[in-house]
């Protein structure tokens, strides 16, 4: 896998917002190989989402370069390249005005689909996020669940084929179970769609759940990178053995209800 | 209950000025959206651009919409000279284009903030979820931040059409016809019945056009196209309903103009139904301000109308001193003949003069008989005048003349003098000669030995276009020297006073004694002026 070309590569990235002192991002690299689903992993402020932003031109960076597929993307046109990256918004950010058909198939219309492929595209999308196209289609995003909500974030993000796929904390507003499927639900279509993922999240569960890789930023800065296994054994850095010991300890007594329940 | 005839009046009246209401209406909200949408969204770009277009805006809406109307006139008369003499092609600077300009002005302030409030409250994350998903600027303007501040821009529009209905009103006195001229002559005439009636029907207009626009935004809204259609129908049947009334008058129309008082209504009314029993389609302008009137006649926008020698010897000709009657109106005659080709038919036979006048009692008890005397009392009274008496020239002159000065001055909505002086609200009033409050409020009008004012003969003016027509011209010739100022007095008490009063029914009285018909004879007549009218 190594000897592939990254398909998203960000090389010594620095952006800092306005007149603040210190830095969003402080020298960042981060190669994301074909077919990798990598979590990052931080706290609110540790520069995550504007990780995340950088790699589709949302904003762009003071230093360093970001390429996606062997492109520096301060060549292409930001607008077409934000059409081939499927991007899920944290909280809702679908268009309030629009059906659920109609925010599925924004981007293939943007990208100039006729509408009779847009429409089998829709009921595909629908199918693949279980959501039944007949009663869901023409509904509002008002009228959904926050679960059904964000299976349509998840489709419209989708719908115009990316290989691509950000995802700024997708599922952070879920209750526990409806979170808990849509993240399986997901993960089974990203190794589907032989797709590449990275998804921001504050949830070290999720992270080890979900992902090939895990990476770790505090304030700015890349501190620990490597399999859900490595980190959930590293303890060299004391702020991911912290950020690890949630999930172990969850584990930890996961397994031993299930030892008792065996030994009973 | 019988029906009062003044609404059988008002009613038949009605196609005419709602159908001119709506187009002038209708015309300037359109105008007025299609400058402060696009204005509004570059302004979303340029903050500048923005903080600068709603300071204007808000302080056009601060000037008086009257002031407003009055100001745009003498400026599009400055720009359709220009054009005259540039392009060799002018327009008309009265009525339509002035209120259209000046309403268009008044409807940008409401559609300019709600649609930058609109397009500034949507929230950040949409914003955001757009460039994400691949919009250009342009697409999530159009896709996204329009369609989502739709009920706000909406609103802004709805309330724009409300304003721009209600001072539509307001367009009377600039020569467009409106729902304001019941207001306008209804006050004049104190024909409540009118003033109510046209309050009515802008106010059900406004809230019909209201209720229109709030189906087509909840048809945008709710993709209804069944809403969308319907009220979309409904605003252009509004709209078509309009143009067939405004668009069939028929070619040829003599318009007849007025003054906004009530003698003026009377006399358009009788010189109106002169010209249709001769078989000449008339229409009536009425309630002009006096400043456009005579310009309005010159430049052919109305064709005939009835002024007074001293107000164009001192307002138009601006000679100050006095000088005899018959002198005034050869004078008059050729200014206006040479200057603009009007041609004048001839004296009516009564003059409306300025005058002074107070009550009977306190005359005789103060001894004033002449402007002499009333010099002497001056500084111990006060003076009502007419919202132009004290700005017009015959007043400087006879202060000039006799030493004339008040203990204070006011000015007063005509009608509102007569009883005032009466009540002792005020010592002295600026009087018409020919009004029939003199005599009904036992007023005496103080002797003015040294002619200061000049003298004020009714004239019938008739636009230059018009000069050579013969069948205008005999139509009207039976009205020269007919009218004496006691038979204008009782037309002029006969528009206002008593059940069915109207300035209709008062020139048909008019016509009456004209004719020298029995009917309601009240006094003798000249027999040679009567062999004169039965030719």
């Amino acid at each position: 896998m190594t000897q592939e070309a990254p398909v998203i590569h960000l090389d010594a990235v620095s952006r800092t917002f306005g007149d603040e002192i210190r830095p969003a991002l402080d020298g960042v690299s981060l190669a994301v190989q074909p077919g990798e689903f990598a979590a990052v992993l931080g706290a609110s402020g540790s520069g995550k989402t504007t990780l995340l932003r950088l790699i589709n031109r949302l904003i762009e960076p003071d230093t360093g370069t970001v390429s996606v597929e062997s492109a520096d993307i301060r060549t292409l046109d930001p607008v077409m390249l934000r059409r081939r990256i499927g991007y899920v918004f944290q909280g809702i950010g679908l268009f309030p005005h629009m059906t659920v058909a109609e925010n599925i198939a924004i981007t293939p219309k943007l990208i100039g689909w006729d509408a009779a492929r847009r429409a089998a595209r829709v009921d595909e999308m629908l199918d693949l996020v279980q959501l039944a196209p007949a009663s869901y289609r023409d509904r509002f995003p008002h009228e959904l669940s926050g679960g059904e909500r964000q299976r349509v974030g998840v489709a419209r993000a989708l719908a115009a084929r990316p290989r691509i796929v950000l995802m700024d904390e997708p599922f952070g507003a879920l209750d526990g179970p409806t979170r808990d499927a849509l993240g399986r639900d997901y993960r089974r279509l990203h190794d589907e769609l032989a797709l590449t993922t990275i998804m921001i999240t504050h949830d070290a569960l999720e992270a080890v759940l979900l992902a090939d890789r895990i990476v770790v930023l505090q304030t700015g800065r890349v501190v620990a990178d490597g399999s859900p296994r490595d980190l959930l054994a590293s303890d060299r850095d004391p702020y991911v053995r912290d950020l690890m010991q949630t999930p172990r300890r969850q584990a930890e007594r996961l397994q031993d209800l299930v030892d008792r329940q065996a030994a009973r | 209950m019988t029906s009062d005839p003044r609404i059988a009046d008002a009613l038949a009246r009605l196609p005419d000025y709602l159908s001119n209401h709506v187009l002038v209406s209708l015309v300037a909200l359109a105008i007025g959206i299609a400058v402060s949408l696009p204005l509004a969204l570059m302004s979303t770009r340029w903050r500048t651009l923005r903080t600068l277009l709603l300071a204007v805006t808000s302080v056009v809406q601060t000037i008086p919409a009257l002031a407003l109307l009055a100001l745009i006139y003498p400026l599009l008369l400055g720009v359709s000279a220009l054009c005259e003499r540039w392009l060799g092609i002018g327009f008309s600077a009265l009525g339509f284009a002035p209120a259209v300009l000046a309403l268009a002005l008044y409807s940008m302030l409401p559609v300019l903030r709600n649609t930058i409030t609109g397009l500034a409250s949507i929230d950040p994350a949409v914003h955001e979820a757009a460039r994400g998903v691949g919009m250009t600027g342009r697409q999530s303007l159009f896709m996204v931040e329009l369609p989502l501040a739709l009920p706000v821009i909406m609103a802004g529009i709805r309330t724009a059409a409300v304003w721009v209905i209600g001072t539509a009103t307001l367009s009377t006195p600039i020569g467009q016809t409106s729902l304001g001229n019941y207001v306008f002559s209804g006050l004049q005439t104190q024909n409540w019945v009118f003033v109510l009636f046209g309050c009515v029907a802008a106010a059900v207009l406004a809230i019909a056009v209201d209720q229109f626009l709030a189906l087509v935004e909840s048809g945008a809204r709710r993709r209804s196209r069944t809403r969308l259609a319907a009220g979309g129908i409904a605003l252009v049947l509004v709209a078509l309903g309009a143009l067939v009334p405004a668009l069939s008058q028929p070619r040829g129309t003599i318009i007849v103009g007025s003054k906004p008082f009530g003698e003026q209504y009377v006399l358009a009314a009788l010189i109106q139904q002169r010209l249709e029993a001769a078989g000449l389609p008339a229409s009536r302008r009425d309630g002009l301000g006096s400043s456009v009137i005579l310009a309005a006649l010159a430049a052919g926008e109305i064709d005939v109308y009835v002024d007074y020698t001293g107000t164009i010897w001192a307002n138009a000709m601006h000679r100050t001193a006095s000088a005899a009657s018959d002198k005034v109106l050869d004078e008059v005659t050729t200014w206006l003949e040479q200057e603009y080709g009007i041609r004048t038919l001839g004296r009516l036979g009564f003059e409306n003069a300025y005058a002074l006048a107070l009550p009977r009692q306190k005359a005789e008890a103060l001894g004033i008989a002449s402007m002499d005397d009333l010099a002497r009392h001056a500084p111990r009274l006060s003076i009502a005048g007419d919202y132009e008496f004290f700005a017009r020239p015959e007043w400087a002159a006879l202060r000039e003349a006799y030493g004339l000065a008040f203990r204070n001055e006011r000015q007063m909505q005509p009608e509102l003098m007569y009883a005032a002086v009466a009540a002792g609200d005020v010592d002295v009033i600026s009087a018409y000669t020919s009004d029939g409050r003199i005599a009904e409020h036992d007023l005496v009008v103080v002797a003015d030995p040294k002619h200061a004012i000049p003298p004020y003969d009714a004239i019938l003016l008739v636009a230059p276009r018009r000069a050579t027509d013969r069948a205008l011209g005999d139509a009207l010739r039976p009205l020269v020297d007919a009218i004496d100022v006691r038979l204008m007095r009782e037309a002029n008490v006969r528009a206002t006073v008593g059940a069915g009063a109207s300035p209709d029914a008062a020139a048909r009285w008019l016509w009456e004694q004209i004719r020298g018909l029995p009917a309601r004879q009240t006094q003798a007549r000249d027999p040679v002026r009567m062999a004169k009218d039965h030719r």
